[in-house]
């Protein structure tokens, strides 16, 4: 496994959101993370990365990773497309896109940058605009290609539907797959849009306020009664 | 006619002092929001490093490249031992702690190199130029003014540890995401201004003369400057400290008289503030309730 979480608890001032949670990440493929509004699945990603307090243990491919500073777990290779799309308004596309692969010194970042105009063609013409002025879409890709210029082991995805037209997350999931299947990376993906989720991905969890209360392979929970009530809508 | 371009010239040549001590306060505001009163006085500690260099037979440009080397690490400690700890906490605990800054670097100047009145030698031809129009050291600080200020732009938009030290500063969150350890960054920002402060000490302290108060006046022309440009605005902090430099220096000649030069800077602040608060190339946030 390359993500083992066990017992995770995290949460903001003295409260938890998370009340104790396990769940793996197989390496390669794609886990998906369902639930409604406030079930904790935002904060599950922010404690992977250390973006706030928890306890309990995280482990990225057998080492610790519980309590670490945010920029020492992006460093082993975890990135992140955060809810609201993290993106630095004020600077370029193009340093946007240079700040996703800041921290590496090899000699496949030109190629990267290819290989992500080739995924989103609309950076390219974007390259040198302030990514402030982009679309959400555009900013969504922007996060996308970020993250994955870091050439993480494991990719956290926020609700990247969040806000779009469905034509543009259409576009978004066409690459995510096109990601999974041909890049070396896992992704970790959080979706209030189950239907769109399940599709993509191999196995699932669902949070409930704070507890993982179903999980198994993407095709059993498709058909799981109670969450094709109450999360999928027929 | 001699007159009035003389006063511009000898403008820009302090404008450009203020024009670095602004973008230094610039650097600091952007990263952390708030407003290094002490970065004056930090400047006044670095020159009399400077001055005791030279004293001790260094060459002029060598004691000045070793002070402003000194005035990096001093900016970069002053970060991890005082800001550091004060992270979260409020604009007040700030505000108090800048200016018990001021104060215990400001005795310490004077504790250490004693309040007397000092003259600091200038590395430039000191006489006038070109008629009378320029002296020679107006001329040579403002030529290391621009090319410091140049090296700077230089810095933050092409290499990739200024690109950093930006993200660190625009989204501090997200920066943190790609792997930038956004706390370094603020200490190397702290050390970044406390060097352009120092050298613009250097360049200031042959026309005004050395004192463990020399920079207080030049700190609020600095910070009028700044708030003319923009305070959230690099270049604009730079073309504002100019600016103030030359309206200070005709106002003085022709308008109030160089007693109440110090005024126009109050005039400048509290009328930017009034008409125009983000300044003239500054952004206005707008935040939705």
């Amino acid at each position: 496994m390359l993500l083992e979480v066990k017992g995770l608890k995290a949460g903001y001032g003295p409260t938890w959101v998370l009340h104790g949670i396990d769940f793996t990440v197989a390496e390669g493929g794609v886990t998906a993370l369902l639930g409604a509004n406030g079930a904790g699945k935002t904060t599950t990603l922010r404690a992977v990365c250390g973006m706030i307090r928890t306890e309990g243990t995280i482990t990225l491919a057998g080492q610790s990773i519980q309590g670490r500073a945010t920029e020492d777990i992006v460093r082993l290779g975890v990135a992140h497309v955060p809810d609201g799309r993290g993106t630095f308004m004020e600077l370029t596309v193009e340093e946007n896109m240079k700040l996703g692969a800041i921290t590496r010194r090899d000699k496949d970042v030109a190629a990267d940058f290819e290989r992500m105009f080739e995924l989103f063609p609309r950076l390219k013409q974007r390259y040198r605009q302030q990514a402030g002025t982009l679309s959400g879409g555009e900013q969504q890709m922007l996060a996308i290609a970020r993250a994955l210029l870091l050439r993480p082991r494991l990719l956290l995805m926020d609700e990247p539907s969040f806000g779009l037209a469905p034509l543009i997350v259409q576009e978004i999931f066409g690459i995510m797959a096109r990601v999974r299947d041909e890049q070396k990376v896992a992704i970790l993906l959080v979706e209030q849009n189950a239907n769109l989720a399940l599709e993509i991905a191999d196995t699932a969890y669902l949070l409930e306020t704070g507890r993982i209360v179903v999980s198994g392979p993407a095709d059993e929970i498709r058909q799981d009664e109670s969450v094709r009530r109450s999360y999928l809508g027929y | 006619m001699n007159g009035f371009l003389h006063q511009v010239i000898a403008g820009i040549a302090t404008g450009g002092i203020y024009a670095s001590v602004a973008l230094a306060l610039v650097m600091i505001y952007q990263a952390t929001h708030h407003v290094n009163f002490a970065q004056g006085e930090m400047a006044t500690f670095s020159t009399y490093i400077a001055l005791t260099l030279v004293q001790s037979g260094m060459p002029f440009w060598v004691a000045f490249l070793a002070t402003v080397a000194i005035s990096f690490c001093i900016g970069v400690v002053i970060e991890r031992v005082l800001m550091r700890p004060m992270d979260k906490a409020s604009v007040l605990t700030h505000v108090g702690l800048f200016i018990g800054l001021v104060l215990v670097v400001s005795n310490l100047t004077g504790w250490v190199f004693d309040y007397t009145v000092k003259p600091f030698p200038t590395p430039f031809y000191d006489g006038p130029l070109l008629g009378g129009l320029v002296t020679g050291h107006e001329l040579g600080s403002t030529a290391v003014t621009l090319v410091v200020l140049g090296m700077v732009f230089l810095f933050f938009r092409y290499t990739r540890l200024g690109l950093a030290m930006r993200a660190a500063a625009f989204n501090p969150a997200s920066a943190r995401l790609v792997g930038v350890r956004v706390g370094w960054m603020l200490a190397l920002g702290w050390g970044l201004a406390a060097a352009i402060g120092a050298i613009a000490g250097i360049m200031v302290a042959p026309v005004v003369f050395l004192e463990p108060n020399m920079m207080l006046g030049i700190l609020l022309y600095a910070f009028a400057g700044a708030l003319l440009g923009g305070i959230d605005n690099p270049g604009g902090a730079v073309i504002g400290g100019f600016a103030v430099g030359i309206i200070e220096n005709l106002g003085g000649t022709y308008i109030v008289g160089t007693e109440l030069k110090l005024t126009l800077a109050l005039f400048i602040i509290i009328g930017v503030l009034l008409v125009k608060p983000a300044g003239l190339f500054g952004r206005v946030v707008l935040s939705r309730v």
